[in-house]
Order: structure tokens, then C-alpha cells, then sequence
């Protein structure tokens, strides 16, 4: 049996009479990924500063490793790796002394150049951080994040203002974690992030969980594929079957569909019966970021 | 243990980030410096009538400037490091550590008593070298165990005063405007003698006076006597408990905004 790193029930957080957090319960098993999602002000750094024991909760019930965060026991801060959504480490210490000064708070750190070599800040250690990059100030915060060698991690938007290949390498890094046996919690704005490692997704907006899973029923949830062409003549009419579930604009028309194969059999065969170019045709899975702008952008319209 | 252990390693690392912050060890360091040279300059050689008698001017100002020190170095100091690294979320991200909170304080005052006493140990061979003083032999408890209240009184004020301070921004403006007044009313930089009673009295309510009252008297050659003044100790001893009340009930390890 899989047991749960974090539970949640029932989880309330207001702010006078805004409600940040409404009532939302889930568990993170040990050993996965587990990513929030949402709109800037959805709730997700306010439910993870929750859990970290930076905030207190209005109601409801959290344990993380067992232990209540509202409390601050030292004990589950030796076992927690927290990167905060912004930066603050000491600007005038080196990289490499800041990460002397933090493993001495744990009992059993990881090893310096170990943390060093997985955050790629190797030819940073001498540099102050003011010096630093953004994207190196960064990885000093996840390095800081996982000096303690914690059995889980908190990362709250941990690749922000990264260039693609930094934020291939986090994105590897983060994968090494989870085959570490480490629980790692995140939020992102990026759904590709999301997509690439996470096991399970809560989807949330105003304060809600709107939905939640694996990654994969997520994106299946949703008509899973998208059938996109251009129609340079648009005198010739489509088939009936087609302009049925087709949105068609301007000569782009886009195909959102659960049997691709039906839809694209016939759509081909009409092509080659007026001899016809589908130029531009692409045929694609739906990802995330479908199923989020339509989650996020529904209820967006609806309030 | 661990965590007091802890509070002893952290000095080190407060050291070597403050000497690499230029602008906060020149105003810590110079700053009482140049009032040193600049009071000993125009007034060292004058006499100065102080309330227990008349003494030679830079009797007056080395007390005065190692009071200035103090201070500087724990309330001015540490009020703004400590908003800076508020703001800069430096504090939030300690206290996501098993460091406890007590142990970063600790630590922070321990540093803070370290550069206290290195700047009066330099203004006092200063006075020895070049103005004639004596030190205090015969009062030399009375004048460490003030140094050491003054400082953790002033410390304790110091993490205080940024409960009351928005952000990095306004931190100079409102620590000054909090201390600078109470020095030129403190018999730092003018002595009292011939201020207006409201003054004085205005002064003997903050506790700038009489930590500098206690250190003149232990440097003053007619005054003999080896103990505080009850009054002057109960004044620095309601600040410190002040201070202390306000900080643990009030201060933020998060950015304010």
C-alpha cells in the first residue's frame, strides 16, 4: 500500500470575506509528482504556503508526513524542502556558502557538491548571489530546497523566467527526484511542465479543485484530438458529417473530435473526389492546455 | 544545543555578509568615527559641564561616541538589515528550515554584541592614542555590564522598530527619525546642562539618556560612584521589556506589501 505524503479535507482560507481557499480536499501519495494548476489567483501558492506552515488555515484538515504545518514542528522541517514562489537568499554570501550555512540546519544534508552538480550551479559556486542570474538565483533557491535532503518538495513555480534548456534540465532534475523516492508537490503556469512530469494534476479555479487526476485521464477527459486545415477554396462545400462538429474561421477549420480516424477517413476521401490540397492538416492530441483554457475559461465567463 | 550551536555559526555568516555590504559597515563603522574626529576636534580641549561636574571635553564626547556606537551598530543596524531582509524574503525562507527563529536571533544579536564592542574598542584606543582619556578603572563593571545592557536593550528596540516599518524603502527614514532626535537631546553630540527642563525630562523618558548618563560617569574622574543609577537601570531595563513584548508579538518573517 502507497501511503499519503500530504492530506488535505476540507481545506478553508479566507482573507476577510475573500475566500482564497473554498473547502478543497486531496492527498498526495509518497513518491509521486502532484501538480496544482490554475490561474493566477486560483489558490495554489495560498494552499501551498499552507501546507509548507507559512500560513494558517481559516479551517479544515492538513497533515504533511503526519505532522499538522500549523504547528511549525522543527521535526517536519528537517524532512521538507521548500522553494518559495519568489527569491530571498542572502545577496552578499557566495553560492557556495550559502549552501554550507543552510545543510547545517539539517541532520542528515545531502551532500554539497552533489546538490551543486543536480542544480547546474557548478560554475557559480564563488559567485555572490547578487551576481546571480535570475534563472541561477533559481536554482540556488531549489538547490537551498533540497539541501536538507528532504523527503518532500514543495516547488512553487520553480522554472519562472527560465530559458528552454534550463528549464529542460529542471524539468530532468525534478524527474530525478520522484526515481530518488522523493514527493514532490508543484505549481506551474506552464502546462507542458505540468504534462511532462507530473502523475497527478488538481486543476484549480477560485479557490476550488475544478478537477483532478492522473495526467492522462485529464487529457482524455476532453475529446482528445484536434484535426486543423486551411480550405484555400471555400466554395466547395464539406461534407455534411464535417460541418456538423466543425468550427470553421475565416478558411481555418478545426476539428475537436473523440474518433479521429472516422472524421479524418472521410474528410480525405472527399478531398480526393474534388481533388483537393488539405493544406496545412495537422493532426494532434489535445494537451493540457486545452482542457485548461477550457476549464479556466469557462468559469472565468461564468462569473 | 544544536540549535544554540547553531545561533554561534550563524555570527559567522552574519559576518561575512556584512563586510561585503560596503554602504551598512561604512555607515556602522565610519559614521561614529567621524563624529569622534569632528567632536574631539572643535570641543576635545574645552571644559564641559556635565550634571556631575565639569570635565575635559573629550571626557564628554568618548563616552558619548562609544554610546553612539552602540546604537548605531544594534538599533540603527538591525532594524534595517532585518526590514531588507524581510522584504527580500530572506527571513520567510529561513523560517521554512528547521533553524528555529530563536536561534536566528540569537545569532543576530550575538553578531550585533561582536561589532558593538569591536567599535568601542576602537573609539577607546582612539581616545587613549590621541585625547588624553583614561579608562575607566575604577568603574570598568559599571561601564562593560552597561555596554552589554545598551546593546541587547537597543537590539531588542531594533528588531521592534520594524514591526512599525512598511518597507525596505521607508527603513532609513523612520529609524532615524526614531533615534537621531533622542541624540541631540541625549547628551550625545550637546551636553544638557543648559537645556530647558522639558528637554531633559523629555529625554529621561527614552532610554538613549541614560545609557549614555551611565557611560559618562564611569569615564567622569569626580564622579566615583560604581554602581547604575536605579533610575537610569529601570529606564533601559521597561525599554528592553518593550521592545521585547513588541517583537515577539508582532514581527513579520514575511514581505509586507
Amino acid at each position: 500500500m502507497v501511503d499519503s505524503a500530504i492530506v488535505v479535507k476540507d481545506l478553508k482560507k479566507s482573507y476577510g470575506d475573500f475566500l482564497a481557499v473554498n473547502e478543497i480536499s486531496f492527498e498526495v501519495l509518497s513518491g509521486e509528482i502532484f501538480a496544482l494548476l490554475g490561474a493566477n489567483g486560483a489558490g495554489k501558492t495560498t494552499t501551498l504556503e499552507i501546507l509548507e506552515g507559512h500560513r494558517n488555515r481559516t479551517s479544515g484538515d492538513v497533515t504533511v508526513l503526519g505532522y499538522d504545518p500549523g504547528k511549525k514542528e522543527q521535526n517536519m522541517s528537517m524532512r521538507v524542502g521548500i522553494v518559495l514562489q519568489e527569491t530571498g537568499i542572502e545577496p552578499y554570501l557566495k553560492v557556495e556558502e550559502v549552501l554550507k550555512q543552510f545543510s547545517g540546519f539539517y541532520n542528515n544534508p545531502r551532500n554539497i557538491t552533489e546538490v551543486i552538480e543536480a542544480t547546474g550551479l557548478k560554475d557559480q559556486i564563488k559567485t555572490p548571489v547578487r551576481k546571480l542570474s535570475g534563472g541561477q538565483r533559481r536554482r540556488v533557491d531549489v538547490a537551498l530546497g533540497l539541501i536538507g535532503d528532504p523527503d518532500l518538495i514543495f516547488l512553487d513555480e520553480p522554472t519562472t523566467g527560465f530559458d528552454p534548456s534550463a528549464r529542460r534540465d529542471a524539468w530532468s532534475m525534478i524527474s530525478n527526484l520522484k526515481s530518488l523516492g522523493k514527493t514532490v508537490i508543484l505549481t506551474t503556469h506552464y502546462m507542458d511542465e505540468a504534462e511532462y512530469l507530473s502523475d497527478r494534476i488538481a486543476l484549480m479555479v477560485h479557490g476550488k479543485i475544478e478537477r483532478m487526476g492522473t495526467t492522462r485521464e485529464l487529457i482524455n477527459s476532453e475529446s482528445n484530438t484536434t484535426i486543423e486545415f486551411s480550405l484555400s477554396d471555400t466554395n466547395k462545400l464539406l461534407p455534411e458529417a464535417i460541418t456538423r462538429i466543425a468550427e470553421i474561421n475565416g478558411n481555418l477549420v478545426s476539428i475537436i473530435t473523440n474518433s479521429p480516424t472516422g472524421i479524418l477517413g472521410e474528410l480525405t476521401h472527399w478531398a480526393i473526389e474534388n481533388s483537393l490540397e488539405l493544406d496545412d492538416l495537422s493532426v494532434r492530441r489535445s494537451s493540457l492546455e486545452d482542457l485548461f483554457l477550457k476549464v479556466v475559461g469557462s468559469e472565468d465567463s461564468a462569473t | 544545543m544544536k540549535q544554540l550551536q547553531l545561533a554561534l555559526r550563524q555570527i559567522k555568516y552574519e559576518n561575512t555578509a556584512f563586510w561585503r555590504n560596503p554602504p551598512a559597515a561604512f555607515f556602522t563603522f565610519i559614521f561614529p568615527l567621524i563624529f569622534l574626529v569632528l567632536f574631539n576636534a572643535i570641543f576635545g580641549d574645552d571644559e564641559i559641564p556635565i550634571e556631575s561636574g565639569v570635565v575635559p571635553g573629550s571626557n564628554f564626547y568618548i563616552p558619548s561616541i562609544i554610546a553612539l556606537s552602540v546604537i548605531s551598530a544594534s538599533y540603527t543596524n538591525l532594524a534595517m538589515t532585518l526590514t531588507d531582509s524581510r522584504d527580500s524574503g530572506i527571513l520567510k525562507k529561513i523560517r521554512g528550515t528547521p533553524l528555529t527563529p530563536w536561534a536566528f536571533m540569537v545569532g543576530k544579536i550575538l553578531f550585533t554584541t561582536f561589532i558593538s564592542l569591536l567599535l568601542v574598542a576602537i573609539v577607546l584606543t582612539f581616545g587613549v592614542l590621541f585625547y588624553n582619556v583614561t579608562l575607566p578603572n575604577d568603574s570598568l563593571l559599571v561601564f562593560i555590564t552597561a555596554l552589554l545592557i545598551g546593546t541587547i536593550t537597543f537590539s531588542c528596540l531594533g528588531i521592534a522598530i520594524t514591526t512599525v516599518i512598511r518597507n525596505a524603502d521607508a527603513a532609513p527614514a523612520i529609524v532615524n527619525a526614531s533615534i537621531l532626535p533622542l541624540f541631540f537631546i541625549s547628551d550625545i553630540f550637546i551636553p544638557q546642562t543648559l537645556a530647558p527642563q522639558w528637554i531633559k525630562t523629555l529625554a529621561d523618558i527614552f532610554p538613549v539618556k541614560p545609557f549614555v548618563v551611565t557611560l559618562q560617569s564611569s569615564f567622569n574622574p569626580f564622579d566615583t560612584r560604581v554602581v547604575f543609577e536605579t533610575l537610569d537601570l529601570a529606564t533601559m531595563g521597561i525599554w528592553f521589556a518593550i521592545g521585547l513584548i513588541v517583537a515577539l508579538r508582532f514581527f513579520s518573517w514575511e514581505p509586507r506589501r
